[in-house]
């Protein structure tokens, strides 16, 4: 699904990745892990095409991103669900409208999607608040709404930033739940976390691999979380 | 662009358009500057045109007309101005060559000795009007031959008159085009200027739509599509109250003169019906070009 190969990253001031590899496999469920700043969201960036590396490549789809103009990485964008830290919604449109977002910009006929929308609402448990701003959301209510609209162009890899960042305990769970259920469903999941408690109990759920930034590497961390 | 992407720029597409979020106040400006331009584009217009007609007017009228004075002594003047009517008569490219009455004479001098004009008894010189046939007839042979048999007539073909009046009405018309093509100009860059800081401050929103998977066409038909709608509302709005300013100015008269003459006539009122679509057409160019620009520095 998505290749890096050799990838290295410079922000300029100086190197934040060196030469990392990895490859995500359809279906499969990776946590990203690492300490604050240690180049997590970067890592990300690069998978879905919104940061260049400035050594190595990287492919989606079988697709060299650099490679791509700006049609094409919209395309591009539309198959890879993306979560981010900080959720990004139009804050003057309703959550409902929010979440439909993405079929709008690819030109879908939203009363065709009625149905998947009111699904998709009711899964994440926000049929309640579907007319909401997204200002007016608590943090898990707009984690819930951004894993929504990451998905519902039924994408087949989705990336999350830090779902579970700023709710709680429960509410983590619920997301995991969902993020789980995804991937039962078939997509490829790739989530950044630094919350290593909600890495163990996505391992008694899921067969999730851990790759963990530490040195500017990409490690494969062991069972000994 | 086809035809389908033309239908969703004019009709548009409701959920489209709400991606970006309204903006009350350059929207008011959009609007003010391309009804204020469109109100002076209906005046430029108005000059060019009555300027034009004048310039055209006066051309022909006194390229065709001229006049022959015989300066002669009284008993020899009925023989003078037979003998220049004759010469007139056969000089090819004349088509009418005829006396003026005592009566009309005397109408001529009124406006500065009064009707009571005893013209009869003051040596006046005889007038014969001519006037040119299409192809217009050859003033230096003409003058030639009337020295030569009529000694008393000099040939006034108003040509010292006609070009400078010609040269005012046709620079008048130059510089109503220049204006026109100034605010055409103007009207570009203060709606790229608008255009700009429309997209800049909506920086977010254009972000988020990148990351959800929007196409550059699809952000930037939501800003192009407002401000041609703008354009166009606010430049049909300005040519309507422009028009009925040049309506409202006194009609083209003979004691106003020129000034009174600006106006349109005719088919000439369609023509200030053709700003608002150009207007819509400048502020489509100048947004395609400052969102194409814009969206382009981005990632």
């Amino acid at each position: 699904m998505i290749e890096l190969e050799n990838v290295g990253y410079n922000y300029g001031g100086g190197e934040l990745l060196n030469a990392v590899s990895v490859q995500l496999a359809p279906g499969s469920f990776h946590f990203l892990t690492g300490p604050s700043g240690a180049g997590k969201t970067t890592l990300l960036k690069l998978c879905y095409g919104a940061l260049t590396p400035t050594a190595g490549r990287v492919r989606a789809f079988n697709m060299d991103v650099q490679g791509l103009d700006r049609d094409q990485m919209a395309y591009l964008r539309r198959r890879v669900g993306v979560v981010h830290q900080d959720c990004r919604f139009l804050d003057h449109l309703p959550v409902i409208e929010n979440i439909a977002l993405p079929l709008l910009v690819s030109g879908r006929e939203l009363s065709h999607e009625e149905a998947n929308l009111r699904e998709l609402l009711n899964w994440v448990g926000l049929s309640e608040r579907a007319h909401a701003l997204p200002p007016e959301l608590s943090g898990g209510e707009r984690q819930r709404a951004a894993l929504a609209r990451s998905v519902i162009l039924s994408p087949d890899v989705i990336i999350a930033d830090e779902p579970t960042g700023n709710v709680d305990w429960e509410m983590s769970q619920r997301l995991l739940q969902l993020l789980v259920e995804l991937n039962r469903m078939g997509k490829t999941i790739l989530v950044a976390t630094h919350d290593l408690s909600l890495i163990r109990a996505a391992k008694n759920q899921v067969q999730a691999r851990v790759l963990r930034i530490s040195n500017r590497q990409l490690q494969l961390a062991g069972a000994d979380l | 662009m086809t035809e389908g992407k033309l239908r969703k720029l004019v009709l548009g597409d409701t959920q489209a358009n709400r991606v970006v979020p309204p903006s009350g106040f350059t929207a008011h400006l959009t609007l003010f500057v391309s009804g204020a331009m469109a109100f002076l584009a209906v005046f430029a217009l108005a000059l060019s045109m009555a300027s034009g007609r004048l310039a055209d007017q006066w051309a022909e009228e006194l390229a065709r007309a001229a006049t022959l004075r015989i300066n002669a002594p009284a008993e020899q003047r009925v023989a003078q101005t037979e003998a220049a009517l004759e010469i007139l008569r056969q000089t090819p490219g004349v088509a009418t060559a005829r006396a003026l009455s005592g009566e009309e004479q005397a109408a001529l001098l009124a406006p500065w000795f009064g009707a009571t004009l005893p013209a009869g008894s003051l040596p006046l010189p005889q007038l014969i009007e001519v006037t040119a046939d299409g192809n217009g007839y050859d003033a230096t042979g003409l003058r030639l031959r009337l020295q030569a048999e009529v000694p008393g007539a000099v040939l006034d073909d108003h040509t010292r008159w006609r070009e400078p009046l010609v040269d005012a009405a046709r620079s008048l018309r130059r510089l109503a085009w220049v204006s026109i093509l100034l605010i055409g100009g103007a009207t570009a860059a203060m709606i790229t200027l608008a255009a700009n800081a429309a997209l800049a401050a909506n920086a977010q929103v254009i972000e988020v739509l990148r990351l959800v998977g929007a196409l550059d066409s699809y952000i930037a038909q939501a800003f192009i599509r407002r401000f041609t709608l703008r354009a166009l509302s606010g430049a049909a709005v300005g040519v309507l109250l422009g028009m009925i300013g040049v309506w409202l100015m006194p009609e083209a008269s003979d004691e106003g003169g020129f000034l009174t003459g600006l106006g349109f006539q005719g088919w000439g009122w369609l023509v200030p019906l053709a700003i608002p679509p150009l207007g819509a057409l400048v502020a489509f160019a100048a947004t395609t070009r400052a969102a194409t620009k814009r969206l382009g520095e981005l990632t």
